[in-house]
This record gives structure tokens, C-alpha cells and sequence, in this order.
């Protein structure tokens, strides 16, 4: 498969928004394409940066309150391509701070309001005490989806956003109506780290899916080698939160 | 309730501890929380009368360390040096180290106190205690799940900072604690250390993990001691405008650099009554503290200990050790004490590890470790979580080779006992 094109994969803000093993997502992402053996380009995008074209899949991160003060004012200069690209189906992941951006708005517990770029259908607000430890969710596509959530920010989802999971254990969105994560088309944002897609390769595969399904058309994607990871989530699951 | 009399609470403190030592305890934890709770001025009034004042060390990585080698140059210089050797790091660590120190009235014998503060427990400590000097280490990415951010821990350190009488010495490398929102507003003199811009590249931070830059200071530097060269063991120091070579028995480059935040520390605190000869001896002397990259020896060959709790200390940890000739182990636990969240294992590379492959991976959460490690490629041997039965394949199987353990704090307990009940366990440098 040398012939075709690579996958272009991006890392958003990587230097401002990147804690908790965000790297984790990005790298299972590029060795999983690369062991079906599609090459990958792996780009990163920065504050003032020319943002690249032809991007097949988005990966960002989560960062502290500084980090997201330094990439506040970019990301709005991007939102119009960034909008555009979710409208047109490419998948994207975004934990924590940058999950939280992609919403209407972050609004302070001193009542700063931060405003998001709205692709997702979420508003968010600083919450007192930090939702920390073990986290499992559900969903019908997915299965349980297993991660380490430590956020502040209470998270509500609007009509037009669908939850990423249902609360097992944990806090989730807002520790109060048992959602975790948001949904639009194929953009997934969520407060799971732990890295998320190493112990989820379902997660993974279906960003993988979306991108070449939208780069190539149909397309059957290679089943993977899992078995550490099913070890790996089989013990995450009985630890303590 | 009353306040009850000083040599009341010692003698209950006393026995607490001795029981607490007699069930098999280390004796820290329990006695230290009975006197912080019976006497909350317990610690604040033992240490008042010290001649020198107390010294604090805090930061993320290297603090027990960093704090052996600090006790053993003031005792190089003639000082008497109360400590809390026991590596419990928080106050009532503290309380409990008083409490096998002082004599029955609670006078404590000493000239200076170094303690080790956990970043948080030195916020609560400096609200009752003004250390005379403070050293911070570094701040990386450790335990987040108990601080929140990286931000916070800096804000601890730089509340400890403020209350510091007479210096402060600060890891000039680290921007963290260079930012003039650290040292903007701080009333006592700041002396800073750190290393030749041509080694940085042996230091990396959290904020250059990724291509971003090191930030560079806003504030004005004073810099006392540099590293300028390092070579195994082997390390140049400058100060006093000289060059100074010194062969450390410690391993490691963080090692090496703490060790330049422990001269420039001495530096301060003794001044011109300093004895440099002495405190270089000193200092190549240092042996590591319990559990921290210790040597220990299994049927005749040596196995090295490596604690890794974080991101930035792992890293360093697989750059400044060879694989090549060592049967390597993993063991990565996910107790409190170790951080429950194991995201940080994707932010360490394990390409040091290619060649060699990893023979043995262990601990509670081994299956993430393995699955962290073949997303590197990297070739893996056996995956068991049990760590009694891991070691005893590990060493059943590797008899004759040397070895290396990779461990989690609560691991490195867990390998110890088990090395205790297998063998004769004995520490070598």
C-alpha cells in the first residue's frame, strides 16, 4: 500500500494543550494505521502556525489553565476550518481542555467567560471541587469505555450534542445527569484520559474508520492484535476510583 | 482541651511510637498524626530553639535524596542534624522523626533541622514553622491526581518561598520556578543553581517533552554553583569562580544535579565559615537513600533498584542507565502512594529499551505497562501482575546476568520483601 496516499494526521496545539499521556492517543492512533499498513504524516499545529490542508484526523489535548489562556485567542482564528471540517465528517478527539473549548463556552468560577468555537454543543463551568479517579462509562457503540477523568469544569450538553457514554462509575460531564463526553458527527470530545485509546481500541478504530472511509470510500479495516489491551482493561476495571 | 505540657505529650508521643515501632510499623505515620493531634504546636515549639533554624527541601523529584546529601554536608561542617530520615515527607512524618529525637523533657538536640516537605504538607507546615532557608528541586508533571495541576504545586512552593527568612536556592533551569510570578514578590535573597547550557539537553522538562521551547526567565538570576560537565559518575562543579571534580557514588544525572542544588544549598546556609574540601568529600561519600537507585546484591550479581513515579523522572532514569548486558524488569503499581492514574506511562519513551526488549513486566497494573511498551515496539518477556511470582521467575531465570527493576514506590516495597525472604539481601553502594 506504498502507492497511496498518506494519512495526515494532526496534533492540535501540542505544545500548550498536551498533559496527562494526550501523546498516547496520538501515537495508538499512528501505529495503529501504520500496522494495517497505511504510512502516516503526522503534523502538529501551534499558536500562529499556517494551518495545514487536507487534514483526514484531529487529535487534541488537555492542558492546564495557562496552556489554555496561550491558545484561547488561535483557536478562534481557525474555528471557521476547524467548524468546516467537523461539518464535513472528519473525525476528530478532544480530551479535557480542549473537549471543553470545542464547546460554546468555559465560564470561570470568578465568572471569566472563555468562549469555545461551538462545534461542540456543550457549555461548561468551573466547578469547586476537581472530579478525579477512575472512570467507566457505556455506550451502545462502544461498549464500556474505560479512562482516569481529573477535571473541575462541569460540562452540559445542549440538544444538538449526544453523550460519549453513560456513567458506570465516576463523575463524568458534571457528576449529575450521569452523561460523560459529547458527540457530533465524528468528533468525540471527552474528560478520559488514562491514555483513552490504548485501553479502548474500539474508540480508536472508529476514528481510524471514519478517516479512511472519507480519504478512500468504503473501506474494511484489518482486526487488530488486542489482547493486552483486553488484559489491561480487564484489571482497570476492578481498581479503585 | 488544654494545651497539655510539653514533656506530657512527649511521653505519650513516646510510647505511641514505640508500640506502633513493636506491631512492625516504620514507626511514622501513626505516633506523628497522635501528637499533631494532641499538641498542634508540637512541631513549631521543638524546633524554635534551633541555633541555625530549619531548612526545607520540596519539589517533585529528588527530595529524599537531595535531603541525605544536604544532612550529610552540614555534618561534614561540624553541625549536629536533625532530620526526617524516614523519607514520610509529610508533617506528621516530621512529628514522628521529633519524636524519637528529643530527650523526655522534648528538648531536641541539634543545630539545624533539614527536613523533606511533600509540596502540599510544606504549605501546612510553614503556617506554624519560618524556615531560615528553602531549596525547591524542580516541579514536573507527579500525582496530579492529587495537586490538579502543575500550576498549583508551583503556587505551594512559592507560598513556602514566601515564609523562607533569610535565602532560598531554586533549580534555575526550571521555568517554573524562574517565572517572575515565582520570584516577583519574594522577600528573602534567591541564589539559584543549574547546568551549562551544553548539558540541557541531558535535562529534558515536561514543557520541552514535545517540541515546545523552554521558557526563558523574565526575572534577574543570581547564580551560585553550575554543573558544567558530567561523565558517568564523574562531574565538574563551578563556583567561586574555580572548577571543582568530584566522583559521586550516586547514579544518575538527576542525581548529579541535585547534588549541585545540595552544594549551593551548604553554600548559603554556612557562608564564609564554609569548609569546601570537607563538603566535597562529603558529597562523594553520598550513598542513595532507601529504595532510591540502590544496588543491591541477588546470588552474587547486582540488581539495580530504579524508583520511577512520573513522567520526567522515568525518562531520565532510562537515559542515564545502559540496558546493554542487563536483564531488565518493570513494575508499575497503582496504590495511592504511586498515583492511581496511569496516563503518565504514555508520556515516557521507552526507545532506550529496543535493543535490549524488556525480559519482565509486573505490578498491579502490568498489562498497561506491556501495552505502553508495545506501542513502542518493544520486545516484551513475561507479563504477570503478581510480583512475588514475577521476581522469583525474573531472578530463576536470569540467574547470572545483572539486573535491573524499574519500580513504582509501593513496587519497590512489595520486590524488597520478597528479595528479603529469597535471598540474603545485601546493599552495596
Amino acid at each position: 500500500m506504498t502507492d497511496i496516499a498518506p494519512i495526515r494526521l494532526l496534533q492540535l496545539y501540542p505544545n500548550d494543550m498536551n498533559i496527562y499521556g494526550d501523546w498516547g492517543n496520538t501515537l495508538v492512533v499512528m501505529k495503529r494505521l501504520e500496522r494495517r499498513g497505511y504510512t502516516v504524516e503526522l503534523l502538529s499545529y501551534n499558536p500562529g502556525d499556517t494551518f495545514p490542508a487536507n487534514i483526514d484526523l484531529i487529535v487534541g489535548g488537555g492542558g492546564q489553565d495557562s496552556g489554555q489562556a496561550r491558545i484561547e485567542e488561535d483557536l478562534h482564528k481557525i474555528a471557521p476550518q476547524l467548524k468546516a471540517m467537523a461539518e464535513d465528517s472528519v473525525p476528530m478527539l478532544l480530551i479535557c481542555g480542549l473537549y471543553q473549548l470545542f464547546g460554546h463556552y468555559f465560564q470561570t468560577r470568578e465568572g471569566r467567560r472563555i468562549d469555545g468555537i461551538g462545534v461542540l454543543d456543550v457549555t461548561t463551568l468551573g466547578g469547586n471541587e476537581r472530579l478525579i479517579g477512575n472512570i467507566v462509562t457505556t455506550s451502545a457503540e462502544f461498549g464500556e469505555i474505560i479512562g482516569y477523568e481529573n477535571h473541575s469544569g462541569l460540562t452540559t450538553l445542549g440538544s444538538g450534542a449526544k453523550p460519549f457514554g453513560k456513567i458506570l462509575k465516576g463523575a463524568g460531564n458534571n457528576g449529575k445527569d450521569e452523561s460523560e463526553g459529547a458527540r457530533y458527527k465524528n468528533v468525540i470530545g471527552t474528560y478520559l484520559h488514562g491514555s483513552l485509546l490504548p485501553k479502548n481500541p474500539k474508540v480508536a478504530d472508529f476514528l481510524i474508520h471514519h478517516a479512511l472511509v472519507r480519504k478512500f470510500g468504503s473501506i474494511d479495516i484489518e482486526m487488530l492484535d488486542d489482547q493486552l489491551a483486553d488484559d489491561a482493561r480487564r484489571i482497570a476495571l476492578k481498581r479503585p476510583r | 482541651m488544654e494545651r497539655m505540657a510539653k514533656y506530657v505529650v512527649t511521653a505519650i508521643g513516646k510510647s505511641v511510637r514505640k508500640i506502633a515501632l513493636l506491631r512492625g510499623g516504620s514507626g511514622s505515620a501513626l505516633p506523628g498524626l497522635f501528637v499533631e493531634k494532641i499538641d498542634p504546636r508540637f512541631i513549631s515549639d521543638s524546633l524554635a530553639p534551633l541555633p541555625h533554624g530549619v531548612v526545607v527541601i520540596s519539589g517533585t523529584n529528588g527530595k529524599t535524596t537531595t535531603t541525605k546529601m544536604v544532612v550529610e554536608l552540614l555534618e561534614s561542617q561540624g553541625l549536629k542534624v536533625f532530620t526526617n530520615r524516614t523519607g514520610s515527607n509529610f508533617t506528621r512524618g516530621v512529628a514522628a522523626a521529633l519524636l524519637g529525637d528529643i530527650d523526655a523533657s522534648g528538648k531536641l538536640t541539634a543545630d539545624i533541622a533539614v527536613l523533606e516537605l511533600d509540596e502540599a504538607h510544606a504549605v501546612h507546615f510553614v503556617k506554624t514553622v519560618s524556615p531560615r532557608y528553602s531549596l525547591f528541586l524542580n516541579v514536573m508533571r507527579d500525582q496530579l491526581d492529587r495537586f490538579g495541576e502543575i500550576d498549583t504545586t508551583a503556587d505551594f512552593l512559592h507560598t513556602v518561598a514566601r515564609a523562607t527568612t533569610s535565602g532560598i536556592i531554586i533549580n534555575r533551569d526550571d521555568p517554573r520556578l524562574t517565572s517572575e510570578n515565582f520570584l516577583g514578590d519574594l522577600g528573602s535573597e534567591v541564589k539559584t543553581y543549574g547546568v551549562d547550557s551544553s548539558l540541557l539537553s541531558l535535562f529534558p522538562s515536561d514543557d520541552t517533552l514535545r517540541g515546545g521551547d523552554g521558557a526563558q526567565s523574565d526575572h534577574p538570576l543570581n547564580d551560585d554553583v553550575a554543573l558544567v560537565s558530567v561523565n558517568g559518575n564523574h562531574a565538574t562543579l563551578s563556583f567561586d569562580g574555580a572548577a571543582h571534580d568530584v566522583t559521586l557514588q550516586l547514579k544518575g544525572v538527576y542525581n548529579i544535579l541535585n547534588s549541585v542544588g545540595a552544594v549551593a544549598l551548604t553554600r548559603q546556609i554556612l557562608g564564609e565559615k564554609l569548609d569546601t574540601n570537607k563538603m566535597l568529600e562529603a558529597l562523594e561519600r553520598v550513598t542513595p537513600a532507601f529504595g532510591r537507585g540502590e544496588t543491591l546484591i541477588i546470588d552474587g550479581q547486582p540488581c539495580d533498584l530504579v524508583l520511577v513515579k512520573n513522567p520526567s523522572g522515568f525518562r531520565l532514569s532510562l537515559s542515564s542507565f545502559d540496558p546493554a548486558g542487563f536483564a531488565t524488569m518493570i513494575a508499575i503499581n497503582d496504590n495511592y502512594a504511586d498515583g492511581r492514574d496511569m496516563s503518565w506511562l504514555w508520556d515516557v519513551e521507552f526507545d532506550n529499551l529496543s535493543a535490549s526488549g524488556v525480559d519482565a513486566v509486573t505490578g498491579m497494573r502490568a498489562y498497561d505497562m506491556a501495552l505502553r511498551l508495545n506501542y513502542d515496539d518493544i520486545t516484551i518477556g513475561h507479563v504477570d501482575t503478581s510480583i512475588q511470582s514475577a521476581l522469583d521467575a525474573f531472578i530463576a531465570s536470569h540467574a547470572g546476568k545483572p539486573k535491573r527493576i524499574y519500580c513504582t514506590y509501593t513496587a519497590m516495597l512489595d520486590i524488597r520483601k520478597r528479595l528479603s525472604k529469597l535471598t540474603t539481601v545485601e546493599v552495596v553502594r
